[in-house]
């Protein structure tokens, strides 16, 4: 059985990441460890909080180094929501946040209408719908996934990261997030 | 929900025991719900324990989104329930009580994690499920719940709330217009026709007696909604 390291960086939902990754069959651990985070087969940073409180937390337990450290060694990372947008060379939210750096590009808020986005919507070129709560978007030339004209899937390397919610997203989100884990 | 069931009532009172929690969030979730709402009406604080195990039995065994409300009077108590497995806290009488809690549980976990629930009826909000009316109007604290970080308003209409007799589309509407975050029309769904004007109006609306009612007639009301020309998302029911 594959084991997959889920980054704790100390808020939000990580258990519905975890009964998504149960239902895979894949094992997981929930730790900011960064000998962990280096080591694992697959890390998936999940997505809920502020970007600020995120990447404090991140660089204090030394987990900002190991997962640049992975991600230079070409292993595998998948980010959902906020874990793909910590990704990003820097963030609009908080008043402006450093990112990981692993994907070029800025995380901006959404233009218009009603934010957050909330709700299901559909990805193309995958031609399903996915759940989206987002109030930031990516901005970066390695999208290949969208959603209107957001951003939805965004890879570079061995990162994969979603906009959405895979995990909350029923059994295409199932499917697609299997596609994810296995996709290095 | 009360004391760990599913209940339903008319208007908010006459509660009467429809089931499980985790067999109808189950049923509901594979029926293609787009998301749940967990509200322990009931809540004390003697029932928080089990309503944690409810949030996270709910948690493991579907695969959509869910907000859990009901007693949730700190940033203690919203990040039990997220880190239970909720995706979202309903903040109601506490949020009116101090309404600097809608933007400390959004500073920690986003904005899209707090919904302020109103409940709603002759223009002002009601507190104490829906019995005892304040003297807040209803569309300025819609308004002040938005500037202060609410994600979302789940507005009941109070009036409507268990008649099945359709939303109150006017309230809907009115409450709708003042604000920039969605807007959940609740109270009153009694047909997908009800449904479906509901939709023409706002992005969601919320459904409970029609479904507890028969929980396993989802997949048809989703059908039945999509004939009135409402685009739903696309869902495939299991073979």
């Amino acid at each position: 059985m594959t084991s997959v390291v889920v980054v704790d960086y100390g808020a939000g939902n990580t258990r519905s990441v975890r009964s998504a990754l149960r239902r895979l069959s894949y094992e997981s651990v929930l730790t900011s460890e960064p000998t962990a985070i280096r080591d694992a087969e697959i890390v998936v940073l999940p997505g809920v909080g502020s970007a600020r409180s995120a990447m404090n937390h991140l660089t204090s337990t030394g987990a900002v180094t190991a997962i640049r450290e992975r991600f230079s060694a070409q292993k595998p990372i998948v980010g959902i929501c906020l874990g793909m947008q910590l990704a990003l060379d820097r963030s609009e939210e908080d008043g402006g946040v450093e990112g990981l750096g692993l994907i070029p590009g800025a995380v901006r808020r959404l233009p218009g209408g009603r934010v957050p986005r909330l709700g299901w919507q559909l990805v193309t070129p995958v031609n399903e719908a996915f759940y989206f709560a987002h109030s930031y978007f990516a901005e970066t030339p390695c999208a290949t996934g969208f959603s209107d004209e957001v951003s939805a899937i965004v890879e570079s390397g061995s990162f994969i990261g979603v906009q959405f919610h895979p995990e909350k997203s029923g059994d295409a989100g199932l499917r697609l997030l299997e596609q994810c884990l296995t996709r290095a | 929900m009360a004391h760990g069931r599913v209940v339903k009532g008319v208007s908010f009172v006459g509660l009467r025991d429809v089931g499980d929690p985790v067999e109808l969030a189950t049923h509901y979730s594979d029926g293609g719900a787009d998301e749940l709402v967990l509200l322990d009406i009931a809540a004390t604080p003697d029932d928080s324990s089990t309503m944690l195990e409810v949030v996270a039995m709910v948690a493991d065994a579907i695969t959509i989104p869910f907000t859990v409300g009901g007693g949730v009077r700190s940033v203690r108590d919203a990040a039990a329930i997220i880190e239970a497995g909720a995706d979202r806290v309903s903040l109601n009488s506490a949020a009116l009580a101090t309404p600097s809690l809608i933007t400390e549980i959004a500073n920690r976990f986003g904005s899209q994690a707090v919904v302020v629930a109103i409940d709603a009826g002759d223009g002002v909000v009601h507190t104490h499920g829906g019995r005892r009316p304040t003297d807040v109007q209803t569309i300025p604290w819609a308004r002040e719940a938005g500037d202060r970080g609410a994600g979302e308003i789940l507005l009941t209409s109070i009036r409507q709330d268990g008649q099945r007799t359709g939303f109150d589309l006017e309230l809907t509407a009115a409450v709708r217009d003042v604000l920039t975050i969605p807007v959940i029309a609740s109270g009153g769904a009694g047909s997908a026709q009800h449904v479906a004007e509901a939709l023409r109006v706002t992005e969601a609306a919320l459904i409970a007696s029609i479904v507890h009612e028969n929980p396993t007639g989802l997949p048809g009301l989703r059908r039945e909604i999509e004939s009135f020309g409402i685009a739903l998302r696309p869902w495939k029911e299991r073979a």
